[in-house]
């Protein structure tokens, strides 16, 4: 019987497992279904990686090689080439792997930790025909940095996400001609710094409210046609067609969390994030089972996702020491105003001590604004904000005091000035 | 008055130079993006980010080992020498066993910035 199960070894479960030690917990396993530990990380070449955690700038595998070092430290059981395959109610772990074949093991705590995936060309639509050459922008980073090779020669890339934007880079650096970033909706959902140091660096046009609207070519893409979109309607607009002869299509289109296993094991999931339901200590619908990191909700920036994996491994702690907690009366966390999601989307005001952090987005561009927290017809909390978009996720420290003094639930909402 | 949007972290505050008073920087959030705002305008630079091949005995590693080892400059070199450092890069190798922060090239293109390795290869 292990105190805690850690399923993914990425960024979350690997921050998560160095905490769990710290907070007392014994046997500990994480499962990788990789060969190495690090996850996302390790594809991630680029620097500023750290800066909120470490107040320092550094790449993704320097990043991870922090937490790896930290990990060696303590007795954590690294299972690599491990794929779990399921999680039973009793918090049994089905998992398999080429070293000890079919495994069962139980744990008293599991924390999901599994990352996201990306969105692909199926979910998307694409007239045209389907030759090679078309791949999700990750992919692409993962042939280019982990196994040397480059997936084309001229280049155009679908979605300003980040993942897109650093292979622009990346891809010019190593040769390639990339001809343009094409942009659905009115704004990047990008950082702006990477939309600064990776494509105004390199004179790589950003096509706001564009898309591509037909790939073509035979055994590989020969062409994409790029076409302006309504801004209301997101629909092209006939007419505005313009034509880049290229040999590679990358997607950067969005990321969703990778939520099999939580939904096989009966896990509530939110719909917005496409992620498990939590409460203020992560913890899932299924009793024990904690979630944080891209499994949880998709983050733009790691040092985020390694402080809700210490939140979770914490609570998971207690939950092995003290068993299930006295949940007392539990506040829903309602959005309102062009907030789109919140974690978690429940607090337990009982145990509360110090600020409760409540993560969310919003669904446009946001200038100089506050954010309120209120609950029926009362404001308890208001944080003003410079400035918000959708491509960065924002915080708010909510006080206990505030949150003992809701009733039911607390409506987080985003108010221009 | 230059306006730029500041690359120091995931902020992305926006800067306003001025070029005619002394290039003072206004906009910033920290003491960082005051200076990244005076060389961004006069000298720019910025931290290259690569791969180097892995050779084990001269040759490229089996499928199941490291084939490229992730690399960074130490510092921020020039923005025109991103290119040529580049080029530097491509050229290089290292030899496992590697760790973080080994020198795989010393004063890269002449700067003051050596290419260092930022992943332990065994």
């Amino acid at each position: 019987m292990y105190d805690l199960i850690i399923i993914g070894g990425g960024p979350a479960g690997l921050a998560a497992a160095v905490k769990a030690k710290e907070c007392g917990l014994k046997k500990v396993m994480i499962c990788e279904r990789s060969t190495e530990l690090g996850g996302i990380l390790n594809q991630c070449i680029h620097n500023g990686f750290g800066l909120t955690y470490f107040k320092e700038e550094l790449t993704g595998p320097e990043y991870a090689s922090r937490f790896i070092d930290m990990l060696k430290e303590t007795d954590v059981e690294v299972r690599t080439d491990t794929m779990v395959l399921d999680i039973s109610p009793e918090k049994e772990v089905h998992m398999v792997s080429p070293a000890m074949g079919y495994r069962v093991e139980k744990a008293k705590a599991v924390i999901l930790a599994m990352g996201c995936r990306e969105r692909s060309r199926g979910a998307l639509s694409i007239p045209g025909t389907r030759p090679a050459g078309v791949y999700t922008a990750g992919a692409a980073q993962k042939y280019v940095n982990i196994d040397g090779y480059l997936p084309g020669r001229r280049v155009v890339i679908l979605g300003s996400g980040d993942i897109g934007l650093i292979m622009a880079r990346r891809l010019t650096l190593e040769g390639c001609k990339v001809l343009a970033c094409v942009e659905l909706n009115e704004y990047s959902s990008g950082l702006n710094r990477n939309i600064v140091q990776c494509l105004n660096d390199y004179d790589i046009p950003l096509l706001l409210s564009h898309t591509v609207t037909n790939i073509s070519g035979d055994r590989r893409v020969e062409r994409v046609t790029v076409s302006e979109v309504d801004n209301k309607t997101k629909q092209p607009i006939p007419g505005t067609e313009q034509y880049f002869d290229c040999d590679t299509l990358l997607l950067s289109v969005g990321l969703i969390p990778e939520n099999e296993l939580s939904r096989d094991a009966g896990i509530n999931l939110d719909p917005r994030t496409k992620g498990p339901y939590v409460y203020d200590n992560m913890e899932t619908s299924l009793p024990g089972v904690f979630a944080c990191g891209n499994v949880l909700h998709v983050h733009d920036l790691v040092d985020f996702v390694t402080q809700e994996a210490q939140r979770a491994a914490a609570a998971a702690a207690e939950y092995v020491k003290k068993g299930q907690p006295e949940r007392g009366e539990v506040l829903d966390v309602k959005t309102a105003g062009g907030v789109t999601y919140t974690v978690p989307q429940q607090i337990c005001p009982a145990d509360l001590e110090g600020d409760t952090k409540v993560s969310f987005r919003v669904n446009r561009v946001f200038g100089k604004s506050r954010i309120v927290v209120s609950s029926g017809d009362r404001e308890l909390f208001t944080q003003k904000k410079p400035f918000m978009m959708p491509g960065e996720m924002q915080n708010v420290m909510l006080p206990a005091d505030i949150l003992k003094a809701a009733e039911d639930s607390i409506t987080v909402e985003a108010r221009e000035d | 008055m230059k306006e730029l949007i500041c690359i120091v972290c995931p902020r992305g505050c926006r800067l306003t130079v001025n070029e005619n008073n002394d290039y003072a920087v206004t906009g910033n959030s920290c003491k960082r993006g005051e200076v990244y705002g005076k060389a961004e305008v006069t000298a720019p630079v910025r931290v290259v980010t690569s791969t180097v091949r892995v050779l084990q005995d001269g040759r490229v590693p089996s499928r199941d080992r490291a084939v490229r080892c992730p690399v960074k400059t130490s510092d921020a070199i020039p923005k025109g020498l991103i290119f040529d450092a580049v080029k530097a890069i491509e050229a290089a190798s290292v030899k496992p066993p590697v760790r973080i922060g080994d020198v795989i090239i010393p004063h890269i293109c002449g700067t003051q910035a050596d290419l260092v390795a930022t992943k332990n290869i065994i």
